[in-house]
């Protein structure tokens, strides 16, 4: 499908989408807004800031020409009885922007805490990323891009709601203030935003407003319980997964054992006998593959028809891969020369006093979110509507649209709170999105006009492809007795994450896809020459939560240990002298968690070692100071103190639970089964039984504390994974002598 | 035709007996509470109880519970019950969500481990990872898992 894309649709902003540098653009702060780009519409009987999404829509081709705070927008809506209602530009999926984002438009407006609700966007263009240009949620960016324009739709509408009052009371608006979603006037005189919001709607958008010292803040900061807690603590949150539309069925797909393979032959005479099948229908897959869709009256009859499939398919077009193989080619391309990322000059690793020489391996990994993936596709003429927890249903709609021949202004994505998706949601070529869509039509084909919703099997899922790509490091190092390092040659071997998909021309550059190689070398000083080889296999891979530095970090922070460990250094002072006064934030980052940790002074039980690991990914620094053992040859972690810079927490109860959670993703990464591995072109792996994930058993005591900022946020929802492989890592290394140079972790 | 007792009332279905009680639940009843994460048993996402007791309604067939009583999530937390009050106000003054798919199976695990104990005993820490190990959270929720059910313990106490 990726050669038919019109690439002269993707918004210019997209070609930053992926380097992931830049910071949002701060510079708004009294932003300047052209009158017509704020529709003022009476939705419900209130105030509503923004557009209905079909003039929205209709002027989605103006929205590349505006400012992001600019956009025809339809974010924030006050009910008569004070209930305000924040709508979020984002897939909320864990991460806990849909608390954060509705916490940051109520700072500013002065809300009631207590009646603020929130509700998902769509693929609308009011929702665009305001740095991107299109709808994404990924590279941890929801509050860092969309802090400022949350602060000044929040303030916009708290200005009309001040004009309003100063009208009904016909007194000057500066002698009027907010407080908690009531305006306060002399003679203490009192008016409910509720009140006033139908008012206010007639009133002009003010062109200028003026942000909040945040000195003031009494909202952003203060650690909130999530807007979801309860629905999400009584079963009663819907998922993408509980979309129930009148008539619908479900289609569960059989796809090829190997990856774009095709059919020879189908018999469905006994997948059609099974009571409730709908129909069998052969549909085209990724990748240039066939399968068959069991459509039919809800999941369990669609999977009973699945398994009494006779199917017979042709691998011999495509390539079979597998791991023992691939890891030897892997070896073999190690060894050439290729394209350089860095190219300092490696005559000193010759003469070098000291040499360090490693290897490092590291797996696919499936992203495994616990709702299995599912789209719901409801077509009719001239027009689709998609149901799925979507990262980017700016891409999804797009690729929607090419399925049904119909423009992309006639598809609505309607975002659904997904159980988690860590990338998965965010796939490159809309896989699991073009899929559902070519059921839908070719039930539509057999006469079947009803919403058709598909859903993977966790056994699909876990086959489905779109890993973390294996990896492998090379590095042979050169250093002094201080440690100095004098020369890094350094080899990174694995497949391009973008190559083939429509960020390839945005993201690799002098053939080096910029994820594969971030977090290398960086805060350090170090001479690195990297070179650099993606080769191209039969194995679909995408990002990963926090794709690159899930295998740099841990590279580049068990070696930094291990050259301190060698020259008998403290691997806290190594990395400290490391930084000099060039990296504050990885200073203060990594200091918090050692004064807290009490690494250093306190006397760890016996058979406990020290391990710590620092790095910076998405503009966040995350430091782990760890305490681990050995028990039973079997490696445990037993405490975590981590110090984490996102700069301002807006949050800090969910920058916590995000770092705890990255971090056990991390540490998931470490246990044994956890990899997907193929044979004869066949992922060997299924379920949770044979592809490893932490469980509560492996959870250490976590405490987690931030450093006080007051500079505009970073993101929150990857950062804490990279460094805790290393800091683990570092530890066990202390313990017994040996570098561990793989995940997941192999002690032989 | 089947019968299944869900939450104390009584619900005729027609689906194959061989059909797991998640599917009944979901696709026949329409009750979504109760999550899909393997099939298989091994993530606890599915977690009912079946007179009282835990277990994974994605791998039980309807065939099997004839006669017995379903209790669902939606049941557990709507207040009538005074362990899952607990569990579920625990979860939420913990702030135990992330992205909240595996939470109803990870508070009808807890509810049914915290129903076993003799009343007034406090779990030890050993004993809540051992109760709650068989429930997945791909999000990492686990530090707050274990305050919250520790938490529910003592305000049952």
């Amino acid at each position: 499908m990726l050669p038919n894309l019109d690439r002269s649709d993707m918004p210019r902003a997209l070609q930053r989408l992926m380097t992931r540098g830049g910071q949002a653009d701060q510079t708004d702060q009294s932003a300047t807004l052209p009158r017509r780009s704020f529709l003022k519409l009476a939705g419900a009987g209130g105030l509503a800031l923004g557009a209905f999404p079909h003039l929205a829509m209709a002027q989605a081709n103006d929205a590349g020409a505006l400012k992001p705070t600019q956009q025809p927008s339809a974010f924030v809506h006050i009910a008569p009885n004070g209930e305000v209602t924040v709508t979020i530009n984002r897939l909320e999926f864990g991460q806990g922007v849909q608390t954060a984002l509705p916490m940051i438009l109520a700072e500013e407006l002065d809300a009631d805490w207590s009646l603020v609700r929130s509700r998902n966007g769509s693929n609308d263009a009011a929702y665009h990323d305001p740095l991107f240009g299109i709808h994404l949620t990924g590279g941890s960016n929801s509050i860092k891009n969309s802090f400022t324009q949350y602060r000044e739709l929040g303030a916009r509408a708290r200005a009309m709601l001040l004009g309003a009052a100063a009208a009904r009371w016909n007194v000057d608006v500066a002698t009027l203030s907010t407080q908690a979603g009531t305006v306060l006037g002399p003679a203490g005189r009192k008016l409910g935003y509720g009140e006033l919001a139908e008012a206010a709607m007639a009133l002009p958008v003010p062109e200028k407003v003026t942000l909040k010292d945040p000195n003031d803040f009494r909202l952003i900061g203060r650690p909130t319980t999530r807007l979801d807690a309860r629905a999400k603590s009584s079963g009663r949150q819907d998922f993408g997964i509980d979309v129930r539309l009148r008539g619908q069925l479900t289609a569960v797909v059989a796809r090829p054992p190997v990856f774009g393979a095709r059919l020879t032959s189908v018999d469905d005479s006994a997948a059609r006998a099974v009571k409730g099948v709908k129909a069998v229908l052969r549909v085209p897959l990724d990748r240039g593959a066939e399968g068959v869709a069991v459509v039919a009256e809800g999941y369990w009859p669609a999977k009973q028809g699945r398994d009494a499939l006779k199917l017979q398919w042709d691998t011999s077009a495509v390539e079979k891969v597998d791991s023992e193989r691939q890891l030897a080619q892997y070896r073999e391309l190690a060894g050439r020369p290729g394209a350089r990322r860095f190219d300092a000059d490696m005559a000193p690793l010759a003469a070098a006093p000291r040499k360090l020489e490693a290897e490092f391996v590291f797996p696919y990994l499936a992203h495994a979110p616990m709702e299995p993936l599912n789209c719901t596709v409801q077509v009719s003429d001239g027009r689709a509507e998609i149901w799925a927890g979507s990262q980017c249903p700016g891409l999804d709609a797009a690729a929607v649209a090419r399925v049904f021949g119909i423009k992309p202004e006639q598809v609505k994505v309607n975002v659904q709170m997904a159980g988690g998706g860590f990338g998965r949601r965010f796939s490159s070529t809309s896989d699991f999105v073009v899929e559902a869509c070519e059921i839908a039509k070719a039930a539509r084909a057999a006469g079947l006009n009803v919403p058709v919703r598909t859903l993977w099997s966790r056994e699909d899922d876990m086959r489905g492809g779109y890993y973390r790509p294996m990896h492998l490091h090379r590095a042979h190092i050169g250093f002094d007795e201080r440690g100095k390092v004098l020369a890094w040659d350094h080899v990174i071997v694995g497949q391009s994450v973008t190559a083939g998909s429509v960020f390839e021309q945005f993201q690799v550059k002098n053939g080096i896809d910029a994820t594969a190689t971030e977090g290398m070398r960086d805060p350090y000083p170090l001479p690195m020459r990297l070179t650099v080889h993606h080769p191209k296999l039969n194995v679909p891979v995408l990002w990963w939560r926090s794709v690159g530095s899930t295998h740099t970090a841990f590279v580049m922070e068990t070696l930094i240990d291990e050259i301190a460990r060698s020259t008998k250094q403290d691997p806290v002072a190594y990395r400290m002298g490391l930084f000099g006064d060039k990296h504050p934030r990885h200073r203060a980052a990594l200091q918090l968690a050692v004064d807290k940790s009490g690494y250093g002074k306190k006397r760890l039980p016996a058979g406990r070692a020290w391990g710590v690991a620092v790095h910076e990914s998405f503009s966040t620094v995350v430091a782990y100071v760890v305490e681990a053992s050995m028990k039973q040859g079997r490696p445990v972690l037993h405490r975590v103190t981590a110090g984490v810079h996102c700069n301002l927490a807006v949050n800090p109860r969910t920058v916590e639970a995000q770092a705890q959670g990255a971090a056990v993703m991390g540490l998931s990464m470490c246990l044994p089964g956890a990899a997907i591995t193929l044979k004869d072109g066949q992922v060997q792996q299924s379920n949770f039984g044979d592809f490893t994930v932490a469980r509560i058993t492996d959870m250490p005591q976590f405490d987690v504390h931030i450093v006080p900022s007051a500079d505009a946020p970073t993101g929150m929802g990857e950062p804490g994974l990279p460094p805790l492989a290393p800091a683990f890592a570092n530890a066990i290394a202390r313990l017994t002598g040996k570098p561990l140079r793989q995940l997941p972790f192999n002690l032989a | 035709m089947s019968t299944l007792n869900v939450n104390g009332r009584v619900h005729t279905v027609d689906a194959d007996p061989g059909t797991p009680i998640l599917w009944a639940l979901r696709d026949t009843l329409g009750m979504t509470g109760t999550k899909f994460g393997c099939g298989a048993a091994l993530c606890g996402a599915c977690t009912v109880h079946l007179d009282g007791q835990a277990i994974r309604s994605c791998i039980t067939p309807i065939s099997a519970v004839e006669g017995k009583k379903i209790t669902t999530i939606e049941a557990a937390t709507d207040g009538s019950d005074r362990v899952g009050a607990a569990v579920h106000a625990a979860w939420v003054k913990h702030d135990v969500a992330q992205c909240g798919y595996c939470q109803s199976g990870q508070i009808m695990s807890a509810t049914a481990f915290l129903k076993s104990l003799p009343r007034g005993k406090q779990p030890t820490a050993a004993e809540i990872d051992s109760a709650m190990a068989g429930n997945i959270c791909r999000c990492g929720t686990y530090a707050r898992i274990r305050a919250a059910v520790a938490d529910a313990a003592k305000a049952l106490a």
